[in-house]
């Protein structure tokens, strides 16, 4: 029996722009029983935001159909500040929910895990949500920390400066001796404001910031930002163009896989494969800044197409370089899995159910190593991946050993796909004009970067300028599995989980 | 055992010559703007309005107009040579960007910038070893990535003395990227006043230096230098490795201005 509140969402592909008006207005209760209904229907919660609409807040919800390659979306005005919260019954809505908190002075009634975000401002004034008095500094990490008590507990807190060079964060354990019982995980050091700044774009630092949002991931971010303004201004970059922007999404996802297998493989002072993939995660650097001059792809993706056009030599020099940086990658990864004592560190540490998986929503490799099968190149294709298959890989354990082996998996895919697009690259313009957007449009762009799912929605005004641009980075979806993985584990365990999980600061932040 | 030390002779020597040979860098590398103001139009400022960071100013009331790139604000991402319509401007090959002060990150083409080396007692002090802790202070992980990367057995950070080490209480000085902010500046203040002088700070990244592309954002400060003084600027979005340390070098005294390579 189908009921109301589950046929009303539009539903729609991924990068293909709508009409707004299509997006159903339906009342909050429809919206709210169909997000706690997604799980059971086989549907993620891929975003769910909220943008002034008068003095009211209008919530927006989109929801990911793997197996169906669709999403659906559908929009509610809330009346009044408050609303009965989600997350008892639907985990994967606890951090869209705070930062609902967060922006827009909203109170989810009876969220379990009540505090901010990333300890910005609001962006509406009004009271704020989490009691704090008006003019009162939003001090980072002042929250109500999850306390376990008793007199042999101790709590172990650490940053938001790290020993390493990496970005800041705060983690806090609850320790009996060695052994954790939880850890929690408060961010937003690294909050820049640059959501807020994406409205009334694009502007000509649109880009930059699309780059810059997690810098590790440049082209993935920057892809789906221009999949998302293309479709909006229905300007079709060239199938060169978008063989070329896949060539460069596997490329970053090649060097951030092998530098995450020799992360791991150092911190547990196994040096061989980390020497290597450390300067291995490199080339694969370098060749990206073959094609665009710069080692993280800063230029090659643009709105319209690619920044960077590459003639035969250079796909030769590219592809010879590939293969060299694939033999010895090789060679170190095979260490890895060929030495007993990296095994035994690596294995039944960290551990992450598949239910676990399921109810917090994770995306990407973190979702595949629990035996999810997440994947957007495969279930939305989007660009290249629309006419080229790269098989999903997945792995059952969901420990140490399944992200650090899932890793390698892909690499191997990774290659295999960048030598046929490389050998058989389509002819084209590598770029073309990309005009305004149209105005009173709806997008939602799906791209699967190296860390997963990247989820950007833009919506145009009357003028075709940015109503509001909100952006999913996979981290957002996955900070919670790592502090899930350090359940009952040893604290000396953190930094192998921590490393496998490898998320991004800013990308959650902002 | 026999595995592992087939796969050390397999994977070779590594580390690269440099400082004794000049890195090969892709051929198109991003580095030292190129400007040849005789091509320039009267009147014409279409670089400096394609600037996403407004690092182009060209001096209006000079009879031949000039265009000036501040490195400090530069993304290296060539807008302005894609608006200019006489190829006036362009990014060049010279990776060797970092500076000493402000001022010195603002050039007109004509000369590369120059790194004085630290005063004769921080010489003595750190030339031979420097410990740096690292601060990241709103950086988008490229930045980082880059320092992290000279740890690498390609750059091998720590024959030249250099190390960065886990705490401020262990170091010299701070390595700090990101524009800093808000709800780090506390954290890099901290980190800062946790070092015992003599102490250097070094800005590594537009964003450190100017705020990069978060300029004027209300959520972080314009560059570290609102917040600890800086030593060394070293510009780049990010920078590269080789940028980096050429900076780092020449700072400490182990890379002669006229030794330095091009």
């Amino acid at each position: 029996m189908t009921t109301q509140w589950l046929t009303q969402w539009h539903t729609l592909r991924n990068g293909i722009a709508v009409p707004m008006h299509q997006i159903p207005q339906i009342p909050f209760t429809d919206l709210r029983q169909a997000i706690i209904a997604a799980p059971s229907r086989n549907r993620r919660v891929a975003a769910l935001f909220g943008r002034p609409a008068g003095e009211s807040i209008e919530l927006f919800a989109v929801l990911a159909a793997d197996r169906d390659g669709l999403l659906e979306a559908a929009r509610a005005t809330l009346e009044g500040n408050t609303f009965a919260s989600m997350t008892p019954e639907c985990p994967q809505v606890h951090l869209f929910e705070r930062e609902l908190g967060e922006q827009w002075n909203l109170i989810p009634e009876g969220h379990p895990w009540w505090k901010p975000v990333r300890f910005q401002n609001a962006y509406r004034p009004g009271p704020d949500a989490f009691g704090r008095a008006e003019g009162e500094p939003r001090v980072v990490g002042v929250a109500d920390f999850y306390r376990v008590e008793g007199e042999e507990i101790h709590e172990v807190s650490v940053g938001p400066v790290h020993a390493g060079v990496i970005e800041p964060g705060h983690f806090r354990f609850q320790c009996h001796g060695e052994h954790v019982f939880h850890l929690e995980i408060s961010l937003g050091y690294q909050h820049r404001g640059i959501e807020k700044t994406l409205a009334g774009g694009p502007g000509k630092r649109t880009i930059h910031h699309m780059e810059t949002l997690a810098g590790d991931t440049t082209v993935g971010h920057a892809s789906a930002y221009c999949q998302a303004l293309e479709s909006l201004s229905a300007c079709r970059p060239s199938a060169r163009a978008l063989a070329l922007r896949g060539v460069a999404l596997e490329l970053e996802r090649l060097a951030n896989h092998t530098g995450d297998l020799g992360a791991l493989a150092g911190d547990i002072g196994y040096l061989p494969t980390a020497s290597y993939c450390g300067r291995l995660r490199g080339d694969f650097l370098n060749i990206t800044a073959l094609l665009c001059g710069n080692r993280f792809g800063r230029g090659f993706i643009r709105p319209g197409g690619v920044g960077f056009d590459v003639d035969a030599a250079r796909v030769a020099l590219v592809l010879e370089r590939l293969e060299a940086a694939y033999r010895d990658v090789q060679g170190a990864a095979k260490l890895l899995w060929q030495t007993g004592s990296v095994q035994a560190r690596f294995e039944d540490v960290g551990i992450v159910s598949e239910e676990t998986a399921r109810d917090l929503g994770l995306v990407g490799p973190a979702a595949r190593a629990c035996g999810l099968r997440r994947d957007v190149r495969t279930h939305h294709p989007f660009g290249i991946f629309q006419f080229v298959h790269i098989p999903i890989s997945t792995f059952h354990t969901g420990d140490v050993f399944a992200r650090a082996f899932l890793r390698w998996l892909e690499i191997e895919r990774s290659v295999q796909f960048l030598r046929t697009q490389l050998k058989e690259l389509p002819t084209g313009r590598a770029r073309v004009d990309c005009p305004a957007a149209r105005p009173d449009h709806f997008c939602v762009s799906l791209v699967e970067g190296w860390r997963g799912e990247i989820c950007h929605v833009a919506m145009t005004d009357a003028q075709g300028r940015f109503a509001t641009y909100k952006v999913v980075d996979p981290s957002f979806h996955n900070w919670a599995g790592l502090a899930m993985s350090l359940r009952d584990q040893q604290i000396s365990d953190f930094p192998i989980c921590n490393k496998s999980f490898n998320l991004s600061y800013c990308g959650h932040d902002l | 055992m026999l595995k592992i030390l087939a796969e050390r002779w397999r994977q070779g020597h590594r580390t690269s010559r440099f400082p004794n040979e000049a890195p090969v860098l892709s051929d198109r590398f991003r580095g030292l703007p190129v400007i040849d103001a005789s091509k320039c139009a009267d009147g014409c400022h279409a670089c400096a309005d394609a600037c996403p960071t407004d690092a182009i100013t060209i001096e209006a009331q000079l009879s031949n107009p000039a265009p000036k790139v501040d490195l400090g604000r530069c993304l290296f991402c060539t807008d302005c040579a894609q608006a200019c319509p006489t190829g006036a401007i362009h990014c060049g090959p010279d990776y060797r960007l970092a500076g000493n002060t402000r001022q010195s990150l603002i050039v007109d083409g004509a000369e590369p910038v120059a790194v004085h080396p630290l005063e004769k007692r921080l010489l003595r002090l750190f030339g031979r070893s420097l410990k740096l802790r690292q601060v990241s202070a709103g950086g988008c992980n490229g930045c980082e990535s880059d320092i992290n990367v000279l740890g690498t057995l390609v750059f091998d950070l720590g024959r030249f003395g250099i190390q960065v080490v886990a705490s401020p209480r262990h170091a010299d000085g701070l390595i700090v990227t990101g524009p800093v902010t808000e709800n780090m500046t506390l954290a890099l203040q901290k980190s800062y006043d946790a070092l015992t002088p003599p102490k250097i700070v070094i800005a590594v990244g537009a964003c450190a230096i100017s705020g990069g592309p978060f300029i004027d954002h209300p959520e972080v400060h314009n560059g570290i230098d609102s917040v600890v003084p800086v030593d060394l600027y070293i510009p780049g979005c990010p920078p590269h490795p080789y940028t980096i340390l050429d900076g780092l070098l020449r700072l400490v005294g182990q890379l002669e201005e006229e030794r330095a390579l091009r």
